[in-house]
């Protein structure tokens, strides 16, 4: 299941995102209203200036009271619009920050509802865009290019209306010269949309050389490829500089056409309107006044191909947002789930197989039944199904045919809070977060006090490890975990999972990068531990096949042997080879 | 806000040609918007007013109006166009200029130092930091307009009337004021605002990362109440970004509204007292409803010089750090398995720590020696010590008898290679990662690819050698990748050839095969090695505990003497002998038992 890259329709895409965030809609009446009363301040200036030249410059005898309390009423009107100003900006900074807010909350949420399988599909930075520069985008959009839309629309009307009112002559004129421009806006668009995806994609090239440099900084120094390397930053560097620059070159003609325009229609309207003054069809303050309405138009013109890029990217991280939240969480947790008793544990597949969408079978009529309390080594070579099992039996997937049952039950009718209490997992890969050793052993069970953190690492045979760490359990573990070394970090892992306390541990080659003589100790604290749950370990090593109850040993997909170790070893097959090469890997001649 | 106009000062100085133009450009526009608002006026006193009073339009006073304003408009688009072509132009190249000084300098600086500064940082660095850098140099031409437009306004001004002057001189300064305390307002609350939207975004990372351990052990409830407080956070430092926004907008835009009212208002009393004419008057509120929305260009300034400075001192950091390597100008021999040696070599990362002490050894050419040593001993640093990829605190590492800090600069890499834990590849194809920029015909290639077990599963590859590989290539799993870059050594025939657990990730029989092939090479061979087969290829161990050698020789006599090293490399075989001890015992007490039965 990929996610779905379902093209919606833009008008589609606001409405479900305003269903989303319900907090856009919170108000959005109010707001409406002080954008119009806002905007009407605009036009306080063109009558200021149509009064005083119609009233009092063209009088024989200007009457400057009139004029003076004109004016003061226009101060004052200026002042209450900004007011308005004001309110309806708080309020629509709030209403979506407040639905931006929770659309993170949803993206997030959702996107740890994915299956493993989905999840693995998307690059990780790609959906981290979901909740953080997807969501920005919208914000600055809604903040500054949306407000624009509506305050340069408002103004816009606002305008012509006045003008109408002056002389529909002169507005007919005036519209007929911006006409072209507005025609030509979404083309113009077009065309600066374009030259940023280029721009995008150039700084993709950067960023990767860069990373390069960073990432392979060891790989660099050893094989003495700095040269080369900064040879191809270099050009990628270029290649991003040359297209900012073709993309600026592009978005600084809005402006100056705009001007040019905006120049026309004043000196059109100029003639025209003295031509309309001799017939007495327009007073001079009215033409004047035209004047100062015209630059009105000037500004949302030319911010117009800007906010038209910036809604366009809106809707376009809108879209990719709502992509994320409709692919469904196809391993969901079952709306009634059945809620398990704690106690032993068995383990039953039933005919179970497993393909990735579009690939060929992992797994192929597995049946296997597992009783409670059971240690059950799983072997193969790699690809022969391992982790496929150990993710079914987690159910991080959940199987294309067969059942996998727990008690009985089948887990898709279990409920997820009670099946991650009862069955967890320590991945190969023992991802830490970037805090201290106790907060991420307490990961598994957040009430844990650190005193049983301690008991549970000395009772997994860790006691001397934590003693040789220089600040104990507060020691950090830095970014991924990266300040322990890969085998630490699958100690901590380990003891996480511990500490969680489930009645079914699955270890799949959780102690892959842990030193042989740790390994061994490990697991005989874990043999001890496990003692009374049931234990599935997916082993590369088979030492710990030799220490299970019983060894399952898959091949392609299936498993073709299964019995105590000892047996096993006597039998020819798969697991006799795997023995074979095993032992000359590790033991001296 | 110094610092700010230092930073500004260091991009003038490094792009003269440009600035001036820049600057010219939008001094044009500057002028043409005053003489814009002069024209109006001079429209309005010949040909408007006077049309009306006298009921006819002079003609020509009305087309030389038409010519002046479509001529103005047309000079100020060009100063327009030119400001704003340029100002990219100049922001461009000073973002390209500091990316390629950071990169150069990631290239340059050792890997100490890259080990102190964690990736995602050195990132941001090159990218948005660079940007931020130079953020302020995109307006600050048209500021530059902008201030010469206000001389040109206020002379324009004062020409024309004190009284008028003098309310323009109280607005200006007001708006220039307002945006300054608005700057000062915003800067604190947009930076935090800024680094909260990292820390969203920081979670969001760790979290995704993790996302196999959130979910396994049930905590996404737990993840979506962190990250929604973040985010909660976010909104409401947003929140408060809007708020001064909001109230400081309006403000701005009110300002020169008011200062319109004010010029009608005095110009009113001017005009009845015959001090203005009416197209003076015109003319000046014109101006200032022109200058309303440039003015505030000073602002947009002010307000990217936080964040510059912030991003340019990060960047100038990278510039300003030391420690780079230096090489000397020694050569090594050409040909022939290298001898190593250390000398009581001393490293540690953190300088309290130490993580290698005291570490002397030799190795003779053409030895295969294996680096032992319990999880966190320090064999990896040893590899990097002896690869030149960190210098030694103390003591010294030297190749054929020269310290490898005298050779010439290139002279390490031709001669030794290190194949590191972490396997990375190139966004490059699987020549380009097998040869990285070495001329080398297909058929050392093919070779290198062979001893590594890997010619299979290239030759398998779409398009062979030319297969796209790395982040956005072909998807390889770990064992794959690891040939590789094992592949990567192997060509260039080292003298010296360095694994550090390279194999980890292949499987026994497939290794088996490498280390087989590798004796054939007439290469000294350090491998670092948990397993008894790789430990048995090797002609000498050198054992490491807690960062000192705690012995050196053949396995044989280490396993006999040494009881640390016999405790790790046996943990398996003696583990299966307790066991089968153990099942003795057991059997022993069933038959017991079973006897006890019969007896009884």
């Amino acid at each position: 299941m990929t996610m779905q890259a379902l093209e919606r329709s833009a008008v589609e895409t606001v409405r479900q995102g305003f269903r989303l965030s319900p907090e856009f809609r919170r108000g959005l009446a109010g707001t409406l209203v002080l954008a119009v009363l806002a905007t009407i301040g605009k036009i306080i200036v063109p009558i200021a200036v149509q009064q005083v030249v119609d009233e009092g410059l063209t009088a024989a005898v200007p009457d400057l009271p009139v004029i003076r309390n004109g004016l003061l009423a226009c101060a004052a009107a200026v002042v209450l619009t900004a007011l308005c100003s004001y309110v309806m900006n708080v309020r629509l900074y709030r209403a979506t920050e407040s639905g931006l807010a929770t659309l993170r909350g949803k993206g997030f949420r959702h996107v740890h509802d994915l299956s493993v399988l989905t999840q693995n599909t998307e690059r990780r930075g790609a959906l981290v865009s979901r909740v953080t520069g997807d969501v920005d985008q919208i914000s600055t959009f809604m903040q500054w290019g949306g407000l624009m839309i509506i305050v340069a629309g408002l103004q816009l009307i606002v305008a012509t209306v006045l003008m109408a009112v002056y002389s529909w002559q002169l507005t007919l004129l005036v519209w007929a010269c911006f006409l072209p421009v507005v025609f030509a806006l979404p083309r113009f668009q077009r065309l600066v949309a374009r030259r940023y995806i280029t721009v995008r994609e150039r700084t993709g090239d950067v960023l990767a050389g860069v990373s390069e440099s960073v990432v392979g900084s060891a790989v660099i120094r050893a094989y003495g490829s700095e040269d080369r390397t900064a040879d191809r930053i270099d050009a990628a560097i270029n290649g991003q500089r040359k297209a900012q620059i073709r993309a600026q070159r592009v978005i600084g003609l809005t402006f100056p056409v705009t001007e040019l325009v905006a120049s026309i229609a004043i000196a059109g309207v100029l003639i025209l309107g003295v031509a309309l003054g001799a017939d007495k069809t327009i007073t001079e303050g009215e033409l004047i006044a035209f004047l100062f309405l015209i630059t009105l138009f000037i500004m949302p013109l030319q911010m117009g191909t800007e906010v038209l890029n910036e809604a366009q990217n809106a809707i376009a991280g809108w879209r990719r947002i709502l992509g994320v939240l409709d692919t469904p969480a196809d391993v969901a947790d079952p709306a009634d789930g059945a809620v398990l008793p704690r106690g032993p544990i068995s383990v039953a597949f039933e005919d179970v197989g497993f393909a990735y969408p579009d690939g060929p079978p992992v797994l192929r009529e597995v049946t296997a039944a597992i009783p409670p309390r059971t240690r059950i080594a799983v072997v193969g070579e790699t690809g022969s199904g391992k982790t496929t099992f150990a993710k079914l039996l987690t159910r991080l997937m959940d199987p294309t045919s067969g059942r996998v049952l727990i008690d009985g039950a089948d887990l898709r009718d279990i409920r997820f809070s009670s099946l991650r209490e009862r069955v967890v997992m320590v991945p190969q890969d023992g991802f830490l977060f970037d805090s201290s050793l106790a907060e991420n052993i307490r990961f598994g069970r957040p009430d844990a006090t650190d005193e049983e953190l301690t008991a549970a690492l000395t009772e997994l045979g860790l006691a001397d490890w934590l003693d040789g760490l220089p600040q104990g359990l507060r020691t950090p573990v830095g970014q991924r975990g990266e300040s322990l070394s890969a085998g630490e970090r699958q100690l901590v892992a380990l003891a996480r999972a511990y500490l969680a306390d489930p009645d079914l541990l699955l270890l799949d080659e959780a102690t892959s990068a842990v030193d042989p003589a740790t390994e061994v100790r490990l697991a005989r604290a874990l043999d001890g531990v496990t003692r009374g749950r049931t234990a599935i370990s997916i082993a590369h090593r088979l030492s710990t096949a030799e220490a299970a109850d019983e060894v399952i040993v898959f091949e392609h997909g299936r498993i073709v042997q299964r019995g105590p170790h000892a047996t096993l070893i006597t039998e020819p097959g798969v697991y006799a080879d795997l023995y074979a090469s095993w032992t000359t890997a590790t033991r001296s001649a | 806000m110094r610092q700010g106009f230092r930073v500004i000062g260091h991009a003038i100085k490094a792009e003269p040609g440009i600035f001036t133009a820049a600057v010219l450009a939008s001094a044009v526009y500057g002028v043409m918007t005053v003489l814009a608002a002069w024209a109006l006026g001079w429209a309005t006193e010949h040909a408007v007013l006077p049309a009306f009073k006298d009921g006819g339009a002079p003609s020509g006073a009305l087309a030389t109006a038409a010519l002046l304003i479509v001529g103005t408009a047309l000079f100020k688009a060009l100063g327009i166009m030119g400001r704003r072509i340029l100002a990219g132009i100049m922001q461009f190249r000073m973002q390209a200029r500091s990316r390629r000084a950071a990169t150069r300098q990631y290239l340059r600086l050792p890997l100490s130092w890259h080990h102190r500064h964690p990736t995602g940082q050195l990132l941001s660095i090159a990218n948005s930091d660079a940007e931020a850098a130079w953020g302020p140099l995109a307006p600050l031409p048209m500021a530059v307009g902008v201030i010469v437009m206000l001389f040109a306004a206020a002379v324009a001004i004062v020409i024309t009337d004190p009284m008028l002057a003098i309310v323009g001189f109280l607005i200006f300064p007001a708006i220039a004021l307002l945006n300054l305390v608005y700057q000062r307002r915003l800067a604190p609350i947009a930076t935090r605002a800024q680094e909260l939207r990292a820390s969203v975004s920081e979670v969001a990372h760790e979290s995704f990362d993790g996302a196999l351990v959130v979910k396994t052990l049930g905590r996404e409830d737990a993840e979506a109440a962190r990250f929604q407080a973040r985010a909660d956070e976010l909104r409401d430092a947003n929140i408060a970004v809007g708020r001064i926004r909001g109230l400081f907008d309006p403000l701005l835009e009110a300002l020169p509204t008011l200062g319109v009212l004010a010029v009608l208002l005095v110009g009113s009393y001017r005009l009845a007292s015959q001090d203005v004419t009416s197209g003076e008057l015109i003319q000046v509120s014109y101006l200032f409803t022109l200058l309303a929305f440039p003015i505030r260009a000073l602002g947009w300034v002010l307000a990217e010089l936080p964040r510059s400075v912030v991003g340019w001192t990060r960047v100038q950091e990278v510039l300003d750090a030391t420690g780079s390597m230096e090489y000397g100008t020694a050569a090594l021999p050409a040909d022939a398995p290298a001898r190593i040696e250390a000398r009581a070599v001393t490293y540690g990362y953190d300088p309290e720590a130490p993580v290698l002490r005291g570490v002397s050894f030799e190795a003779a050419p053409g030895r295969t020696v294996a680096l032992v040593g319990p999880t966190g001993s320090g064999k990896s640093t040893l590899t990097q010590l002896l690869a030149r990829l960190i210098d030694p605190d103390q003591g010294v590492v030297a190749v054929d008898g020269v310290d490898l800090r005298e050779v010439a600069r290139g002279g390490v890499p031709a001669s030794v290679s290190l194949v590191p834990q972490q396997t990375f590849l190139f966004d490059d194809s699987v020549r380009g990662n097998v040869t990285i920029g070495a001329d080398l015909p297909d058929e050392r290639v093919w070779a290198a690819l062979r001893l590594a077990q890997a010619d299979g599963f290239v030759s398998a590859l779409p398009e062979g050698l030319d297969t796209r590989v790395g982040e956005r290539g072909a998807t390889l799993s770990g064992g794959q990748r690891q040939r590789l870059a094992l592949a990567r050594a192997l060509v260039r025939e080292p003298r010296l050839l360095i694994l550090d657990d390279a194999t980890s990730s292949v499987d026994p029989q497939v290794e088996k095969r490498i280390l087989v092939g590798l004796r054939e090479q007439a290469s000294t061979v350090i491998v670092v090695a948990y397993r008894m087969a790789t430990i048995a290829l090797a002609d000498e161990v050198v054992y490491l505990e807690q960062g000192v050698i705690a012995d050196h020789g053949a396995h044989e006599q280490l396993l006999v003497r040494c009881a640390g090293y016999r405790d790790l490399v046996t943990a398996y075989e003696r583990e299966e002998a307790e066991r089968a001890a153990a099942e003795l015992v057991d059997e022993a007490e069933l038959a017991g038992e079973f006897e006890g039965e019969v007896v009884a």
